[in-house]
C-alpha cells in the first residue's frame, strides 16, 4: 500500500514543556491507523499540527507526495483533510444542515443552494450508512448525533484523510458499533483514517496499525493482526525510573472512609459514578488508577462535598455525611487536580488563601486579628516550605509546585483525618513531586486515610497499598499493592476486565 | 387627576400617532439592524449613541453643504463606519474590553459633534421630504398611516429583509452566525473570524450612522448638540428585545417609536402623568422581555454565545 501521509521528526514544545519530541508517523492509503497513548503522550497536539492549529516547531509533513505547509485548518481542508475534535465544533443553535455547510461554497454561491447539499448528504448517507435529521437544530441532538455530524462535516468537503480524536470517549457501545461500522465503509471507498484512542480494545477491533505514543515520543508502530493488549499496554505505559521514596511499613487502623454503593451523576446528567464501593482504614493510601474522564472527578467531589450522589452512602469515622456539605466535612482535607480553579482564589493573597477556611479563627470584635494570622501564616510557610515574596503576594504569583505547597499548608494544618489527592503532582517538577508524595506518606504515618487519585501509574504504585481502577465509573478491581504490575493495572485502565483477583 | 379620554382618543390622534410612530421607529429600526449585525458576529457595539449623533451631523452639515441630503445619508453611513473601524480595531486585533471601548465612542462622538456641531445649530439645511405613493396613499387610514412617508422609511423596512436574507439565507450569514456564536468552530471550518467580525461591525456601524442622519435630515429637521437623546441605548435594548432577529427588529422599533411620540402627545394634550414615567416605558418593556430571554435562554431568542468575547485561536490549550 502506498504512503499516504508522513510526519517526519515533528517537534512542538509550550514553553518548557515538549509535548511532541521528534515524533515520526507514517499513514497507508485506505488504512484506519490508530494512535495510542495515555492522556498527555501528545496525540492530540501532533494531529493539531498536523489541522495546522499548531506550527511546528521543527520537523516537516508529507501528504501525498508532497511537503506541506499549513497555516491553519483552511489549508489542511483544502488539501484534503478532516479533523473531528474530541470536542465537538459546532454551533449548537443552528441546525444540522447549517453547520454542515458552514464556510463551503455550493455551487450558488454565496446563496446557499439548500437542495444541492441534501443531495450531496443523501448520497454520503447512502453510501457509508450515515442518518442524520437536516434540519435539526444542533443542541437537540444526543452526543452520537452530534458526533455523527462532525463526520458528515468532514466527509462533505470530500476529505481524503479523516483525523478521529478519540471518537467513542462520549458514546455508547451501541453507538460505538455504528461507528466502527461507518468507518470500515469508509476506509472500503478509499478513505483514510487516523483513529486517536487510548483503550485498547478499541484500537486492536478496528485499526489495521497502531503507533503508540509515550511522554511525547513515538514507542513504535506495529501490525494490529500482529499485537495484543498486553504489548500494548506495555508500550503505552512503560517503565519509567521510579524514584527513590522508601515508604515505610504503616500500622492501619480503624476504617475511616466508607464508600457504600454510590452513584453519582456528572455536569450533564449522565451517571459519572456508577455503584462505587470501599473503604479506607487509618494509616492507608487507598489508589485510584485510570484514565480521567471516568469518573473520578465526580467520585472526588461527591467525597468533598461539591456533588451530591444520587444513591449511596458516604459514612466517615462511622458517621453518615452523605447529605453535609463542604463546611459540615471539616475532617476531610481536598487537594483539587484543579489547583488554581477550585484550590485557591490567585487573585487573593497568600495569607488570605491559608486560612480561607478558618477566618473565624482570628476574630477579634468585629475585624479580623491580622497580627497573629500574619505570624501564622508565616509559621506555615516555613513549615511547608512555600517559597514566596511574602505572605500578601497574590496566590497567582508563585510557581505549581509553591502553589500545590500552599494548598498543602492549608489543608495539612487543619488535622484531617481523611486526605482526598486528586493528581497532587501533575505538572510538577521533580522537587515538588517528591515534596508532596513525602507529605502524603507523613499523614498516612500520622493516622490519616488517604484517597489518591492519579494517572500516573509511578505515583500509584510508589504510594499506595491498595490501588483500585476505575473505568467507565465503576472500579474494575481493587488490587493489594504487592500483587499488582504495571500490566495488570494499565489493562485495566484501558477497560480490560480483571482475570483474576 | 381627570383626564377627558374622548378628547384624547380621537380618530385622528390614532391616526397621526401610528403615522409618527412609524416615522419616530425609522432611525431606531436603521440602528437596530446595523446592530444586530454586528452583534451576531460576537462584537457587542455599546458605541450607538456616539456613532448615531456622530450619523445626524455628518448628515446634516452635508446637506447644508451641498444641498444633497442623499449625499449627506450616505456620508453619515460612512462616518458611523469609520466610528466602527475603530471599534473593531479595538476589539477584534487588539482583543481590547469591547464594553470600555464602545462607551469611549459615545463619548467620542458626543464630544465631537458637539464641538464641530456649534456652528450648525439653528442652521438650515436641504431635508428629505415624504412622498405620497400613487393610489395606496389615498386609500382611507392605512393610506395615511402607511403610505405617506419618506422613502427613507420604506429602504429600512426593505433592509430588514435583505439583512434577514443575508444572515440566514447566504454563507456570508452563516459565517457571521458561527464567528458569534462558537467562533472556534467557524474557524476550524477555514472561516476568517477576524475578517467576519470586522466586516460585521463595520456594517453595522454604517446603519447606524444612516440611522442618526434620519433623524436630523428626516425626521427632527434640524441640528442640535445630543439630540440623538438617548436612542442608541434605546437600540442596544431592541437588539435584546428582536431576539437578534432582523424581522423582529420592525415591530419593536415602531413600537418604541409609538411609545417616544405617544409620551410626547400625551404630554401635549395635558394626560397627567409625569414624562419622564412614560420616557421610561422603553425600558421597562426591555428589562421585562430581558427577563423572558433569560428564562428560555436555550431558546432562539438568546444573545450569540460568543457575544462580546474576543478569539484567539487555540486559547484553551
Amino acid at each position: 500500500m502506498e504512503t499516504l501521509l508522513e510526519l517526519r521528526n515533528i517537534v512542538k514544545r509550550f514553553g518548557d514543556v515538549i509535548a511532541n519530541d521528534h515524533v515520526n508517523l507514517e499513514v497507508r492509503k485506505g488504512e484506519i491507523h490508530g494512535l495510542l497513548g495515555e492522556n498527555g503522550a501528545g496525540k492530540t497536539t501532533l494531529m493539531n499540527v498536523l489541522y495546522g492549529i499548531y506550527q511546528p516547531d521543527e520537523g516537516e509533513i508529507i501528504f501525498e507526495g508532497k511537503k506541506v505547509r499549513f497555516k491553519s485548518p483552511k489549508d489542511a481542508i483544502s488539501a484534503g483533510i478532516g479533523m473531528v475534535h474530541q470536542h465537538f465544533m459546532l454551533v449548537p443553535r443552528m441546525n444540522v444542515l447549517q453547520n454542515l455547510v458552514l464556510g463551503y461554497r455550493t455551487p450558488s454561491d454565496p446563496l446557499v443552494d439548500v437542495r444541492w447539499v441534501e443531495e450531496k448528504v443523501r448520497k454520503l448517507s447512502r453510501r457509508y450508512g450515515i442518518d442524520i435529521a437536516l434540519y435539526e437544530v444542533v443542541m437537540n441532538l444526543s452526543v452520537g448525533e452530534e458526533q455523527r455530524v462532525e463526520i458528515l462535516k468532514a466527509l462533505f468537503r470530500d476529505v481524503k484523510l479523516l483525523i478521529l480524536d478519540e471518537p467513542t470517549a462520549v458514546l455508547t457501545p451501541k453507538e460505538v458499533e455504528t461507528l466502527f461500522s461507518a468507518l470500515k465503509a469508509m476506509t472500503k471507498s478509499g478513505l483514510t483514517i487516523i483513529f486517536i484512542t487510548h483503550k485498547l480494545k478499541e484500537a486492536l477491533s478496528v485499526t489495521d496499525r497502531i503507533t503508540v505514543l509515550r511522554k511525547g515520543k513515538n514507542v513504535g508502530t506495529v501490525e494490529t493482526k500482529k499485537t495484543n493488549e498486553r504489548e500494548l499496554a506495555r508500550m503505552m505505559i512503560g517503565r519509567e525510573v521510579v524514584m527513590d521514596i522508601q515508604k515505610p511499613k504503616i500500622e492501619f487502623g480503624s476504617e475511616i472512609l466508607k464508600v457504600q454503593d454510590l452513584w453519582v451523576k456528572d455536569d450533564r446528567g449522565q451517571d459519572a459514578v456508577k455503584g462505587v464501593s470501599f473503604s479506607i482504614r487509618s494509616g492507608e493510601i487507598f489508589g485510584v488508577a485510570g484514565v480521567s474522564g471516568n469518573g473520578q472527578k465526580e467520585l472526588e467531589e461527591a467525597i468533598a462535598g461539591l456533588r451530591k450522589p444520587f444513591r449511596g452512602k458516604i459514612a466517615l469515622d462511622g458517621k453518615d455525611i452523605t447529605n453535609l456539605g463542604v463546611a459540615g466535612r471539616k475532617d476531610i482535607a481536598y487537594i483539587p487536580e484543579d489547583r488554581i480553579g477550585v484550590g485557591l482564589a490567585p487573585s487573593l493573597s497568600v495569607m488570605e488563601n491559608l486560612f480561607m477556611k478558618d477566618f473565624k479563627n482570628f476574630k477579634k470584635g468585629l475585624t479580623l486579628d491580622f497580627k497573629s494570622m500574619e505570624e501564622e501564616a508565616r509559621k506555615l510557610i516555613e513549615e511547608f516550605s512555600v517559597k514566596t515574596p511574602s505572605v500578601h503576594a497574590p496566590a497567582s504569583t508563585l510557581s505549581g509546585g509553591n502553589i500545590q505547597r500552599l494548598i498543602l499548608a492549608r489543608e495539612f494544618s487543619r488535622n484531617p483525618k481523611v486526605i482526598i489527592a486528586s493528581q497532587p503532582t501533575r505538572g510538577l517538577d521533580v522537587a515538588g513531586i517528591d515534596y508532596v508524595r513525602r507529605r502524603l506518606i507523613e499523614s498516612a504515618e500520622k493516622g490519616c486515610a488517604v484517597l489518591l487519585i492519579s494517572e500516573d501509574l509511578d505515583e500509584i504504585f510508589q504510594l499506595s497499598d491498595r490501588i483500585a481502577v476505575m473505568y467507565e465509573g465503576e472500579i474494575r478491581g481493587i488490587i493489594p499493592r504487592e500483587k499488582a504490575d504495571y500490566e495488570t493495572v494499565g489493562y485495566l485502565m484501558a477497560g480490560g476486565m480483571e482475570v483474576a483477583a | 387627576m381627570r383626564v377627558d379620554v374622548e378628547a384624547v382618543i380621537t380618530s385622528g390622534f390614532i391616526i397621526s400617532l401610528l403615522a409618527s410612530s412609524i416615522r419616530a421607529g425609522t432611525p431606531l429600526l436603521f440602528a437596530t439592524l446595523g446592530e444586530i449585525v454586528t452583534e451576531r458576529s460576537g462584537i457587542l457595539n455599546l458605541g450607538l449613541e456616539g456613532i448615531m449623533i456622530t450619523g445626524a451631523f455628518t448628515g446634516f452639515a452635508v446637506s447644508f453643504l451641498t444641498g444633497n441630503p442623499w449625499l449627506g445619508i450616505v456620508l453619515a453611513g460612512f462616518a458611523g463606519m469609520a466610528l466602527a473601524f475603530v471599534h473593531a480595531f479595538f476589539s477584534v486585533t487588539l482583543k481590547a474590553n469591547q464594553s470600555i471601548t464602545g462607551l469611549m465612542l459615545v463619548l467620542l462622538g458626543l464630544g465631537i459633534t458637539g464641538f464641530f456641531g456649534r456652528d450648525y445649530i439653528g442652521q438650515v439645511a436641504t431635508y428629505i421630504d415624504p412622498i405620497e405613493i400613487p393610489v395606496l396613499s389615498s386609500i382611507p387610514v392605512v393610506g395615511e398611516i402607511v403610505f405617506r412617508h419618506d422613502p427613507l422609511v420604506y429602504l429600512a423596512l426593505l433592509l430588514a429583509f435583505v439583512i434577514w436574507f443575508l444572515l440566514f439565507r447566504t454563507r456570508y450569514g452563516l459565517e457571521i452566525i458561527a464567528s458569534g456564536e462558537n467562533p472556534e468552530a467557524a474557524d476550524s471550518l477555514g472561516v476568517d473570524v477576524d475578517r467576519i467580525r470586522y466586516l460585521s461591525t463595520m456594517l453595522g456601524g454604517f446603519l447606524v450612522g444612516i440611522g442618526g442622519a434620519y433623524l436630523s435630515l428626516a425626521y427632527a429637521k434640524l441640528w442640535t448638540e445630543g439630540m440623538t437623546a438617548g436612542r442608541g441605548w434605546i437600540c442596544l435594548a431592541l437588539v435584546i428585545f428582536s431576539g437578534w432577529m432582523p424581522q423582529r427588529a420592525i415591530l419593536g422599533a415602531y413600537l418604541f417609536g409609538g411609545l417616544d411620540v405617544l409620551s410626547f402627545k400625551l404630554q401635549a394634550v395635558g394626560f397627567g402623568v409625569s414624562y419622564h414615567l412614560l420616557a421610561m416605558v422603553p425600558y421597562v418593556v426591555t428589562i421585562i422581555f430581558l427577563l423572558f430571554s433569560v428564562i428560555r435562554k436555550r431558546e432562539a431568542f438568546g444573545a450569540p454565545a460568543s457575544l462580546g468575547l474576543p478569539y484567539i485561536r487555540g486559547k484553551r490549550y
